[in-house]
């Protein structure tokens, strides 16, 4: 009974980097850059919701719709301002540029929100699941992250696949320069990456914050790189991927927690990480490149 | 992914190395005129996080520092010599608080209230024995934080935490059956942690799970609670701060999961939290030597002028900032400090006066100092009672 | 052609050099002078340090073209085996200088084994995930570290993951994550000087040698330098434990220049390994004495905009961005090669290429 509930707790941890992931993932894939500043995204996001339902007392809901529109369009203004000028240069100018921008998000919120923890109310309205006489509990807040992780990652497989944009998307992320040559605006391409990706950072915020109601404005930022390496573990650039990762690294990460020693599940967990990347390189689901001279 | 040098770098590199010896020319300027004690004043420094993940630490112990500084300029200062306060942030990194003591030192700091946090206080304390100056940290707790002579301590030290929480435990038969929580990342929790255990086995409490959790997976607790929740323990024992404490009292509600829950001082402004459900702390207790619902009038007016000044309730670490300004403050007198003393001569004045003061602030009642710079305090115990600390002990 | 191209690599190591000792000397008769503040006193020792660092990651990130992210976990073995050994020994050699000299080639020695040891694994892997590898074994090496106990007693040395229980007479060296106290404070500037000189005369030698040109041939074209025979796998781990080794040297400054030695997420995490990255890429991937002087600007920068409290960081932030900007985007790059080009005609010298 207990390893269930262990098994249940990986999962509602795992679902929360999932659903981070699954914004990582995206941006990898098309834009091929490493957002480090995700995560952050992610607080600022958290921190809008916060504002106007706990502070000016709105409508949660209708605060995380205000809170989707203003991280898409933080997004769409980072990529802009900061990556965009950098499409051409070494992809580490642009993972430096990354982190610039979210050492900024995080000294942005540190000024306005100023230091001290928010206790964030759960916006989930779904009570706790109570099985086998209260032995094992799944919270509302799991139930709501996982469905939303599958929602928002078969939408995604959709509209990559179904609309005139995805498959936009799919060229770009193929070969860049064809997708220009076959008239495939690339610049939009990526800043709608962005856009999508941004707002999927607004609800992962909220979610995340749900599920472990503290706020800080360090709050994204292990998180992400959590989730990164949720990423990769799936195979980054890979939809499905990110959300196999996720799971399973807040499975482990709880498993080893409880079984092999709390002190040192961190080490456990990135220890999975290099064996599986050194039995399957490019991640669980990733695709093989074949390098050519 | 290859990683090319690139032509134009030099152009770069040729600005860098003109920003360097701009920024060289400039440090050699900071030592100039202005910088140097005149002579008519008593310089405090203050050091702690400003950013960075502890910060709310640091800025409590600013705001708690500078209200003291004010209200002895308001009064004519120490021995008739008015204070300058200068606070300087060190992300509560080891490395980052050398640099802001050495910065202090170029203003012409006097004395030291600092700094903030335990590995910081270590790495400072070395510099500070070497300079002789005179140093009372508000808040680190370790033990090897205030190692030397010049050092003085205004918190319970880590292993008097634990061994006084435990005691209280034993003494008042609250549990038999004690699970901890701790941050393995973290010198003041484990700390605590390893001096807790050792006492409650001596007094005979049976420790059924000690589970660690690190700086970076902070956020779910829910396996170590399940083992707790497993494991049968009455009590939880977390020498935590408070950001976390409120996550896991959420998730132990959402498990079903209602231990009694004891805390050490970090537990302290855990109902100051922003928008927190105060019902799930409700039965808490913790060893502080500061509470805010204390109905002394010193208390009162503390509280009042910071949440006027600052906004928001003052945490112990404002309360023991507050106090290290006001010990300084009597030492001085105590001692006869003048205002063109060097440092090192106030720092052997304080030295011994610190050894002969009584003290009564905030933070405790008649406080008197050993030679080894601890402070002897009786711990106040604080239960929440109906979103209210109420004091015990 | 082949005269010129010497001369070429002279001059940079030339200017290398010249740097390392024009700033060297600067240091000098400002310490003589008295003319130096306290807070630029306390930094010579960190910016040796993180100039070794940010020498010795571009090595692996310029030189051997793999992103590292997890330099400072070297950095981290090097400084916790030292301050052990200097601990252990204490004052039983009698000389400061030769105890932190065993301290130096023991971290030297134990990172560029930890370096072997990882590089085999990891460089089989490529680009991001080679990346991400490194992250994690950083992270691994942090939070053993921080599970670690050693203690010493009249039996002997007690190694374990979990907290120890002595013999009266003993005495805990490393205790958890309360890390380890009491290291000598061992580290001057002149040290700390002589090491990155050494540190630039390996790497500048190592790149101009036949290993460095084979390594460089890995970098630029993997599958054409495997085609005539150069040992890929051999080259690569050599160039990464060196780097390792450099590091662990970075880590041996660093711990003997503070007294308490905690591995937090500040000091040896990912953090860390991220700000070095930032000096090499900021002062030019493959340039090693740009990515030395961004080590020393972007180190005395946060010190710098003291006076700023509140929006230091922030700024920080900013000139990071707005550098990286300047440095890399077609804007600002037309905006130089004009700027060049006026100063170039401006002197009748040579056209610009």
């Amino acid at each position: 009974m207990s390893f269930l509930s262990y098994l249940i707790n990986g999962i509602s941890l795992g679902s929360v980097y999932a659903i981070i992931a699954l914004g990582y993932t995206m941006v990898y894939g098309i834009a091929k850059m490493l957002n480090f500043a995700h995560g952050d995204v992610i607080m600022i996001g958290s921190y809008v919701v916060f504002t106007m339902a706990s502070t000016w007392g709105m409508n949660p809901m209708l605060a995380i719709v205000v809170s989707v529109i203003f991280c898409t369009v933080l997004g769409v203004v980072i990529e802009r301002v900061a990556y965009k000028p950098l499409r051409e240069a070494t992809s580490l100018a642009v993972l430096i540029t990354a982190i610039g921008v979210s050492y900024l998000l995080q000294n942005v919120a540190l000024l306005i929100f100023g230091a001290g923890t928010k206790s964030f109310t759960s916006v989930v309205p779904v009570p706790a699941l109570r099985l086998a006489g209260g032995a094992l509990t799944i919270s509302g807040e799991t139930i709501v992250t996982v469905i939303a992780c599958i929602v928002i990652m078969i939408g995604l497989m959709l509209f990559i696949k179904k609309s005139k944009s995805g498959q936009a998307m799919l060229a770009v992320s193929e070969d860049r320069g064809a997708a220009t040559l076959m008239g495939v605006n690339v610049n939009r391409t990526i800043a709608l990456t962005f856009a999508i990706g941004s707002g999927l950072a607004a609800i992962a915020g909220v979610l995340l914050c749900s599920a472990y109601p503290s706020l800080t404005p360090y709050t994204g930022s292990m998180p992400g790189i959590k989730a990164f390496v949720a990423a990769v573990f799936g195979g980054i650039g890979s939809i499905p991927g990110a959300f196999i990762g996720g799971v399973l690294l807040g499975v482990i990460e709880s498993l080893a927690r409880a079984y092999i020693s709390s002190q040192l599940s961190d080490a456990i967990v990135f220890g999975v990480l290099i064996i599986v990347l050194l039995v399957k390189p490019t991640g669980i689901l990733g695709k093989k490149i074949n390098e050519k001279v | 992914m290859h990683l090319r040098r690139n032509k134009d770098e030099k152009t770069i590199g040729l600005v860098l190395a003109g920003a360097m010896v701009l920024s060289l020319a400039a440090c050699g300027q900071g030592n100039g005129g202005s910088a140097q004690d005149d002579g008519t004043t008593f310089r405090i420094g203050g050091i702690g996080p400003l950013t960075g993940n502890n910060a709310i630490y640091g800025n409590a112990v600013m705001n708690g520092a500078q209200m003291a500084v004010d209200e002895i300029n308001a009064d004519g200062g120490i021995n008739g010599v008015q204070l300058e306060f200068d606070f300087q942030d060190d992300e509560s990194d080891a490395e980052r608080a050398v640099n802001a003591y050495n910065q202090l030192k170029d203003w012409g700091m006097d004395m030291l209230v600092g700094t903030t946090t335990s590995s910081p206080c270590e790495a400072v304390v070395a510099r500070s024995n070497e300079d002789n100056m005179f140093q009372i940290t508000p808040s680190a707790t370790s033990v090897n934080s205030i190692q030397y002579e010049n050092a003085f301590r205004m918190c319970f030290s880590d292993p008097s935490q634990g061994t006084a929480s435990a005691d209280y435990i034993a003494e008042n038969g609250l549990a038999s059956k004690i699970g901890i929580i701790y941050d393995s990342s973290d010198t003041y929790s484990s700390g605590i942690a390893s001096a807790f255990e050792s006492e409650a086995q001596a007094k005979g409490l049976e420790i059924v799970s000690k589970e660690a959790f690190t700086g970076e997976s902070n956020t779910d607790f829910s396996v170590q609670l399940q083992k707790a929740k497993d494991a049968g323990a009455e009590l939880l024992f977390l020498p935590i701060y408070y950001t976390q404490t409120a996550l896991i009292l959420a998730q132990a509600d959402t498990i079903g999961f209602e231990p009694l829950i004891f805390g050490s001082d970090g537990f302290d402004g855990i109902l100051d939290v922003d928008n927190f459900d105060k019902s799930l702390a409700e039965g808490v207790m913790f060893l502080t030597p500061f509470s805010t619902n204390s109905t002394d009038e010193l208390t009162q007016n503390f509280v009042q002028k910071y949440e006027e000044q600052f906004g928001g309730t003052p945490n112990q670490f404002a309360a023991d900032a507050y106090d290290s300004v006001y010990v300084i403050k009597q030492a001085a007198e105590q001692a006869g400090l003048t205002a063109d003393m060097s440092a090192s001569e106030m720092c052997d004045a304080l030295k011994t006066a610190m050894t002969e003061i009584s003290f009564t602030g905030l933070t405790g009642k008649d406080i008197q100092w050993g030679a080894d710079g601890e402070p002897q305090k009786a711990p106040i115990v604080v239960q929440v009672e109906n979103g209210e600390y109420q004091i015990l002990q | 052609m082949k005269t010129k191209k010497i001369s070429k690599f002279a001059q940079t190591n030339l200017i290398t050099y010249g740097i390392a000792a024009a700033a060297f000397i600067v240091v000098e008769i400002m310490l003589l002078t008295g003319s130096m503040s306290s807070l630029m006193e306390g930094l010579l020792v960190p910016l040796c340090t993180y100039a070794i660092l940010a020498v010795s990651l571009n090595l692996t990130v310029g030189i051997l073209g793999e992103l590292s992210l997890g330099h400072a976990g070297f950095m981290c073995v090097g400084a916790f085996s030292s301050a052990f050994f200097s601990v252990c020994v204490g004052d039983a050699f009698g000389s400061d200088l030769f105890r932190f000299v065993i301290a130096i080639l023991i971290g030297a020695v134990t990172a560029g084994i930890f370096g072997l040891i990882i590089g085999i694994p990891v460089l089989r892997l490529r680009g991001d995930y080679l990346a991400i590898v490194t992250l994690a074994f950083g992270e691994i090496i942090k939070n053993v570290i921080n599970a670690l106990y050693v203690g010493r007693d009249s039996k002997g040395f007690h190694i374990s993951l979990s907290p120890l229980t002595l013999e009266p007479d003993g005495k805990m060296i490393i205790n958890g994550a309360q890390g380890l106290s009491g290291t000598p404070n061992d580290s001057t500037f002149i040290i700390g000087f002589i090491l990155l000189l050494m540190t630039l005369f390996i790497v500048l030698n190592l790149i101009h040698s036949r290993t460095g040109r084979a390594v460089m041939a890995i970098r630029d074209n993997r599958i054409a330098a495997e085609s005539v025979g150069v040992n890929i796998t051999k080259y690569k781990l050599l160039a990464f434990s060196v780097s390792a080794a450099l590091a662990g040297i970075a880590g041996v400054l660093y711990a003997h220049n503070l007294s308490t030695l905690t591995a937090l997420p500040r000091n040896f995490g990912y953090n860390m390994s991220i700000t070095i990255l930032v000096f090499v890429v900021l002062g030019g991937i493959g340039n090693i004495w740009g990515s030395m002087i961004a080590a020393v600007i972007l180190t005395l920068l946060p010190e710098m905009l003291r006076g700023l409290n509140d929006y230091r960081m922030l700024i920080y932030a900013i000139v990071l961005i707005v550098l990286m900007l300047f440095n890399w985007s077609p804007g600002a790059r037309t905006f130089r090669a004009r700027l060049k080009e006026k100063v170039g005609r401006h002197k009748q010298t040579e056209e610009v290429k």
